[in-house]
């Protein structure tokens, strides 16, 4: 088989180049051959001897068709570039081969899994990158600003390197700032046997803190009985899932998980993130044997809908003008809240503008999957493969583009920025806190 | 010749097949146990929903999308699969043998089956060569899976029509038809057995443990 033709800019990652000039080839084929035998199964096998290399799945993919269907972008092309290699050559491959299986699996895919439902088979190709990402972390070859969200994750248990002094004081201040609103707020660390635990990810105390008072004024109108913990395992996030650690990343998940069942909470809310919920609802779980979460997690889109469908928050006013969403793979494709999420965006906005395509088949932010992680080496590609979406939320014509993920919040800023859409960006609960109703007897009282 | 291939390889052939499918599922089914996710996560109504989904032309949103592959496709490979079984000669042979027979379909239907499942692999070799995606992906063995599936039914066409060498044009068709039935287990078109296999496991994982969809 011929060489795929690759034209790419070349990017200095200082990560990966230090790791390709360390690497020896007899590391490399141990450590393939060690995953390829005792990680990989079935699926794989299986995958490799199903595929009639019929490139079908090419057309679901927004990296190949943003980049002018450049083939070097085509999921199938990934897989030949990195897998199939490694198989026929039985883990002999060098060193700059792995950095490019290093570049394709973590800076040019996002793990979306559109793909897997374009394939005729049913071939889950985002599971075989995943498996790409593994060798190459196992290997160290995983690019700079990612790897360091994965010790960030391995040394304080938080993606953001954030102390924990700073998280508990960054509560304390935005329960002061919920109060502002509602004077009887409370945002309650440490409450053992609530019914919630709520989590957020490590970016939420680093710097986008407001959303920490947006809840704790939403818990209070709801009237929910929550908490927080005060101790780590309060961050959801979990960046060792992508860069292929899945150690830290059984570790990450496995604190979190642990700290619900310690408060003896009956369920873990967690705030606008995709990858999250998929760590702690499916990677963690099955990784570490559970199958299962131990305790029943619930995403914010569920959270909303579930609050706003049972009239616990209700609506004042709706947020006027076309407003759009983007519809986050992992809790969408991978978890089917479309239609929720649909529900309550209709319920906050006058004019909701649906993209097409939606739900499970709307296209990645081209941030998730670890992919915007990876850092401002990679940030002009990643821009640059998100053209297709960039067209999609223009065509909506709306004002504001609603995000319920963290990544897609900062890959949808990337867009906004990059094509000049001069759309505002915003997480649900933004929109939630301006339209819902807080009743009379929890408004301030004027002096 | 034509004792041998039409005799002791036919048998070959059938054994290696039937054997041969089962041992390769066998197989698959053993190193999915490896694994600890594949089981658990199975569920009959997600496989089948998913497989509903799937064998049905256009019951799903990538296929209307692509209305020509789906029609060639489809009709490519429910020809590929019906004529053989349903060809009266080769009924006829199967009474002659083994005194077992079973409905025929029309030789002026199956002779247009033909046809399109030639034509399929035309269309199919056709986009190795000019898709750049497909051509990128594809390699010698592409194209000799391609030949392995065409040569049965191009040389049937020819035999059935008595266009020359008849004798010759029969051994061949008889040899290239048992090639193909040695190739399935062991190459790629193992997919005829693996299809319902990763179509179902996906369609479970996306329904029945991530709640969506996967069409």
């Amino acid at each position: 088989m011929k060489p795929t033709i690759v034209k790419r800019e070349p990017v200095v990652d200082e990560a990966m180049d230090q790791c390709e000039a360390r690497l020896t080839e007899e590391e490399i084929e141990k450590v393939i051959n060690e995953v390829i035998d005792k990680e990989t199964g079935g699926r794989l096998w299986t995958y490799i001897n199903t595929c009639i290399h019929c490139g079908l799945c090419a057309e679901a993919c927004h990296w190949y068709l943003s980049n002018d269907r450049d083939v070097s972008f085509a999921p199938v092309t990934k897989i030949k570039d990195t897998l199939w290699v490694m198989l026929e050559k039985k883990g002999k491959v060098d060193a700059a081969f792995i950095k490019r299986c290093s570049q394709i699996s973590h800076t040019e895919c996002n793990a979306c899994r559109r793909c897997g439902m374009y394939c005729p088979f049913g071939i889950d190709i985002a599971y075989m990158i995943l498996v790409v990402r593994r060798i190459c972390a196992k290997l160290g070859m995983v690019p700079l600003y990612l790897q360091d969200t994965v010790h960030s994750h391995a040394a304080t248990m938080n993606q953001m390197w954030v102390k924990p002094d700073e998280w508990i004081d960054t509560l304390q201040w935005q329960e002061e700032e919920a109060q502002g609103y509602v004077p009887s707020a409370r945002l309650p660390l440490e409450k053992e046997g609530a019914e919630i635990m709520y989590s957020v990810i490590g970016p939420e105390p680093k710097f986008l803190a407001q959303l920490l008072g947006n809840i704790t004024v939403i818990m209070k109108v709801a009237g929910l009985d929550w908490t927080m913990p005060a101790t780590a395992g309060w961050d959801n996030s979990n960046m060792a899932m992508y860069s292929g650690d899945f150690e830290i990343m059984a570790r990450v998940e496995r604190l979190h998980h642990e700290t619900a069942q310690r408060l003896k909470v009956k369920k873990i809310v967690m705030g606008e993130c995709g990858h999250a919920f998929r760590g702690a609802e499916y990677d963690g779980p099955t990784w570490m044997g559970w199958m299962k979460p131990p305790i029943p997690i619930v995403h914010a889109i569920a959270f909303y809908y579930d609050l706003i469908k049972s009239g616990r928050i209700k609506i004042a006013k709706k947020i006027e003008g076309p407003i759009t969403s983007q519809y986050p793979c992992n809790v969408i494709r991978n978890a089917g809240l479309g239609s929720k999420l649909r529900y309550i965006m209709s319920a906050v906005c006058e004019d909701f503008v649906d993209l097409i395509p939606n739900d499970r088949h709307a296209f990645c932010c081209n941030a998730g999957g670890g992919t915007i992680n990876c850092g401002p080496p990679w940030k002009k590609i990643r821009v640059q493969s998100a053209k297709l979406q960039s067209e999609n939320f223009k065509r909506t014509g709306a004002h504001t583009i609603v995000t319920p993920c963290h990544n897609c919040h900062s890959g949808v800023e990337d867009i906004v920025d990059g094509y000049k859409l001069g759309m505002h960006v915003k997480f649900f609960s933004e929109l939630l806190i301006e339209a819902m109703e807080i009743p009379e007897h929890l408004k301030p009282k004027e002096e | 010749m034509y004792e041998f291939v039409s005799g002791p390889l036919v048998w070959i052939a059938f054994i290696v097949f039937i054997g041969g499918s089962l041992y390769r599922i066998y197989n698959m089914l053993s190193i999915s146990k490896k694994e600890k996710v594949v089981f658990p996560h199975m569920s009959l109504k997600h496989s089948l929903a998913s497989l509903v989904h799937w064998v049905i032309p256009f019951n799903n949103q990538y296929m209307r999308k692509r209305p020509i592959f789906t029609i060639v496709s489809f009709a490519f490979h429910i020809c590929l699969l019906i004529a053989p079984i349903f060809l009266l000669a080769h009924v006829i042979l199967w009474d002659e043998s083994w005194n077992m027979s079973w409905w025929t379909i029309p030789e002026a239907v199956t002779d247009w089956m033909t046809i399109i499942v030639i034509i399929g692999c035309i269309f199919f070799l056709y986009r190795r060569l000019t898709d750049p995606v497909v051509k990128n992906v594809t390699d010698g063995s592409d194209y000799l899976l391609l030949a392995i599936t065409a040569l049965p039914f191009i040389t049937g066409f020819i035999a059935y029509h008595q266009l020359f060498a008849y004798n010759t044009i029969l051994i061949l068709h008889i040899l290239t038809g048992e090639i193909m039935l040695i190739a399935i287990p062991f190459t790629r078109l193992s997919h005829m057995l693996f299809f319902v296999f990763t179509r179902s496991y996906f369609g479970s994982e996306q329904g029945h443990v991530k709640n969506s969809k996967d069409w």
